[in-house]
C-alpha cells in the first residue's frame, strides 16, 4: 500500500516564482521566500491564517488526517536567481479534497468487499464438511468476525500500527478525525480474514469455547504482531521487516501477512487437535469424508473471488488509476490457478475434481497478493498457474504423507501458496532478479512461519490443557450442531452421515 | 433363508460393512430411519425456544442370508454396534420364503 500523488502546484510555484524573482531583481527590494511561495497559492488555501497558526493544526501523522486538516509542502522558489526550498503550510485544494474523499470511498468499498469474504469462507467451509456440523461452522464464522472486530479494535490495531507516541487502543484519538476510520475498517476485515482461515483446518471437531478463545488471541495479538513487522509504517508504526537487507520484505496485499499466517496457524491447530474420527484408517490410509453441499462450497468460492477484488485493489487505500490493473492481475491469477488445479487433478486422478478446482483458483489469488501491484500479465498468469498445480499436490502430500487432517485444504491454499506467492515476487515482481530480494522474501516467509506456527502451537496447547480444544468422541459422532448448539441445520431431513 | 434387520447408530455403518464382508456377507440394503426406544429423544433449541426431538436418526440394515450364516451375522452385528450406551439399537431375525434375482430369474439360495 502506498500513496502517490501528482502535484501540479509545485511546478506552478517554480515557474511563477522565477518570474517574481526577476521582478524583484529589478526592484531590488528585500524578498521573503515564504511570501513568494505563498503568493502563488490561491489565498483561500490559507483561510486568512498565518503559517504558524496553520502549522499548529497539522495532524500528528497520516492517521489523523482529514479533509479539513492542513498539509505541509516543500516548494522551491527562485530568490534573486538562487533556488530556495521553502516549507509551506496550507489547506487542501478542492481537487485534493476530492482525491481524499475518493481514497475514503474506495477504501470503504474495498473493505466491504473483503467483509463479504467472511460469507465466502463460511459457505466454502460448510459445503466441504458434513451436514451434522453446519450450524457449528456458521457460528464459528459469525463469531470470528464479531470477536475479531472487537479484539482488533481494542488491542490489535494498536499493536499493528501505533507509533511510539500515540495510543491506538479502541481507535485512540484517530476517532476525532476521518482517515482512521476507512483505514481501520480495511485492516479490521483483514485481521478477521486471518482468523477465519484457521477455522477450516480445525473444522468438525473443535469445541466452540476453545474456538472463541483462539479467535481472540489471533486478532488481538498473533496477526497484529506480524502485521506490525511487515506493514507498521502504513500508519504510524515501523516494522523491522520493512527495511530487511536494505531492500525490505515485500508483501503488497498479504500473501504472507494474512494468508500464510492463517495457514500456519491452521497447521498448528490441526496438529494439536488431531484428525477427525474416521479420517485415517488404522494403517494410516486417509479416507474421504465428503462435504455435504458442493454447490454451496463453489458459490462460497465465487464469493471469495469477488471479495478478492477488494482485498488486492483496495490495498492501495488510494483512489487512483492503478486499481483496475491490480484487479485484472488478481483475476488472471485466479483463473490461471483454476486451470492449473484442474489440469493437475485431471491428470493425477483422471477426473476434474470440483473441490480441487475451487481450491486452485483460491490458491492463485492467494499467491498473487504479494506482487499484484507490480507483476506483469505473464507473471500473474505463471504465479497463478503454479499455485493451482502446487495446491493439488500440497493437499495430497499433507493428507497422505504428513497424515494431517485439514478438512477444507486451508493449510495448502493459504499457507503453502501464500509462501509460493511471496517467493514469486523475487522472480516476477522486480525488474531485475536480485538474490538479496529473494533472501529478504525467504526471511519474511521463515519469520512468518516460525511466528505463526510457534505461537499457534503454544496457543492451541494452552487451550487444550485449560478449557479444552476438542469435543468428546460421542459428540463428534453425533455432530457438533446438536452437541454444541442444541439444534440441527436441516431439521426434518435425514442428514446424519453414514460415515463417522 | 433369513432376513436380518438391524437398527444401528449411523456412524457404525462403515465399520459394520467391513466386518460383515469379512465373514462373507457381500450385499446389504440400508435405509436412514428415525425412531425411538428406551433412548427417547433429546432437547433442541430454536431461537430461544426449547423443543423435544423424539425420533432419533438411525440406520436400518437389511440382509438376507442362508440359515446357517445367520447366527454368525447376528453375532458380528452385535459386537460391532455395541458401544455399551443406551441407543445402540436392535436386531431382528425373520424367516424368508424365497428370493429372486431379477436379471437372471434365479431363485432361492443362489439368488442372494
Amino acid at each position: 500500500m502506498k500513496v502517490t500523488r501528482t502535484w501540479s502546484i509545485p511546478l506552478l510555484v517554480l515557474l511563477l516564482s522565477t518570474v517574481f524573482g526577476m521582478f524583484n531583481l529589478v526592484g531590488a527590494g528585500d524578498v521573503v521566500p515564504e511570501e513568494v511561495a505563498q503568493s502563488v497559492f490561491p489565498a483561500e488555501l490559507f483561510q486568512g491564517k498565518t503559517q504558524a497558526e496553520i502549522q499548529k493544526e497539522l495532524p500528528i501523522s497520516g492517521a489523523y488526517r482529514d479533509e479539513t486538516s492542513p498539509v505541509e509542502e516543500t516548494v522551491t522558489v527562485d530568490v534573486g536567481g538562487a533556488e530556495k526550498k521553502v516549507t509551506i503550510f496550507r489547506y487542501l485544494t478542492d481537487i485534493e479534497i476530492m482525491q481524499y474523499r475518493g481514497d475514503v470511498l474506495w477504501t470503504c468499498i474495498a473493505a466491504f468487499l473483503v467483509f463479504i469474504m467472511q460469507a465466502g469462507f463460511a459457505m466454502l467451509e460448510a459445503g466441504f464438511t458434513r451436514a451434522k456440523n453446519a450450524i457449528n461452522i456458521m457460528m464459528k464464522n459469525i463469531m470470528d468476525f464479531c470477536i475479531g472486530t472487537i479484539a482488533f479494535l481494542a488491542i490489535g490495531f494498536h499493536i499493528m500500527f501505533a507509533g511510539p507516541d500515540e495510543s491506538l487502543f479502541w481507535l485512540g484519538s484517530t476517532a476525532a478525525t476521518q482517515w482512521g476510520f476507512p483505514f481501520w475498517l480495511f485492516q479490521c476485515v483483514f485481521a478477521a480474514t486471518t482468523a477465519t482461515i484457521v477455522s477450516g483446518g480445525v473444522a468438525e471437531r473443535t469445541k466452540f469455547t476453545g474456538y472463541l478463545a483462539y479467535s481472540v488471541v489471533i486478532c488481538a495479538f498473533i496477526y497484529p504482531v506480524f502485521g506490525s513487522w511487515a506493514w507498521g509504517s502504513l500508519l504510524d508504526g515501523s516494522g523491522w521487516l520493512e527495511g530487511l537487507l536494505g531492500v525490505g520484505f515485500y508483501d503488497f496485499a498479504g500473501s504472507t501477512v494474512v494468508h500464510s499466517i492463517g495457514g500456519w496457524l491452521a497447521l498448528a491447530g490441526a496438529l494439536v487437535i488431531g484428525p477427525r474420527i474416521g479420517k485415517f484408517a488404522k494403517d494410516g490410509t486417509p479416507k474421504a469424508l465428503p462435504g455435504h453441499n458442493l454447490p454451496f462450497a463453489v458459490i462460497g468460492g465465487f464469493v471469495l473471488w469477488l471479495g478478492w477484488f477488494g482485498f488486492n485493489p483496495g490495498s492501495t487505500t488510494t483512489f487512483d488509476g492503478n486499481l483496475a490493473r491490480i484487479a485484472v492481475m488478481t483475476n488472471i491469477a485466479g483463473a490461471a490457478g483454476g486451470l492449473g488445479a484442474i489440469a493437475a487433478i485431471w491428470a493425477y486422478m483422471k477426473k476434474p475434481d470440483v473441490g480441487m478446482t475451487v481450491n486452485g483458483f483460491l490458491a492463485g489469488m492467494v499467491a498473487i497478493c504479494t506482487a499484484v501491484d507490480v507483476v506483469t500479465v505473464t507473471g500473474a498468469f505463471i504465479i497463478g498457474l503454479v499455485a493451482g498445480v502446487l495446491v493439488v499436490f500440497s493437499v495430497i502430500f499433507i493428507e497422505r504423507s504428513l497424515k494431517i487432517d485439514d478438512p477444507v485444504g486451508c493449510i495448502s491454499v493459504h499457507g503453502v501458496c501464500g509462501a509460493w506467492g511471496t517467493i514469486a515476487y523475487a522472480f516476477f515482481g522486480v525488474e531485475e532478479f536480485s538474490i538479496t530480494v529473494l533472501f529478504a522474501q525467504l526471511i519474511g516467509i521463515g519469520v512468518g512461519f516460525v511466528w505463526a506456527f510457534g505461537t499457534g502451537l503454544v496457543l492451541f496447547l494452552a487451550i487444550k490443557y485449560t478449557i479444552g480444544l476438542r469435543v468428546t468422541k460421542a459428540e463428534e459422532e453425533e455432530g457438533l450442531d446438536i452437541g454444541e448448539h442444541g439444534g440441527e441445520a436441516y431439521t426434518g431431513f435425514p442428514v446424519h452421515d453414514l460415515t463417522p | 433363508m433369513k432376513k436380518i434387520e438391524a437398527i444401528i447408530k449411523p456412524f457404525k455403518v462403515d465399520e459394520m460393512k467391513e466386518e460383515l464382508s469379512k465373514i462373507g456377507i457381500n450385499g446389504m440394503t440400508l435405509s436412514e430411519v428415525k425412531g425411538f426406544g428406551r433412548q427417547k429423544g433429546h432437547k433442541e433449541v430454536y431461537r430461544g425456544a426449547e423443543y423435544q426431538v423424539d425420533f432419533i436418526p438411525k440406520v436400518k440394515l437389511e440382509i438376507i442370508i442362508d440359515d446357517e450364516m445367520s447366527g454368525k451375522a447376528v453375532e458380528t452385528i452385535k459386537t460391532v454396534a455395541n458401544t455399551g450406551k443406551i441407543g445402540d439399537g436392535k436386531i431382528f431375525v425373520l424367516p424368508v420364503e424365497t428370493a429372486v434375482r431379477i436379471r437372471t430369474g434365479e431363485s432361492g439360495g443362489s439368488a442372494i
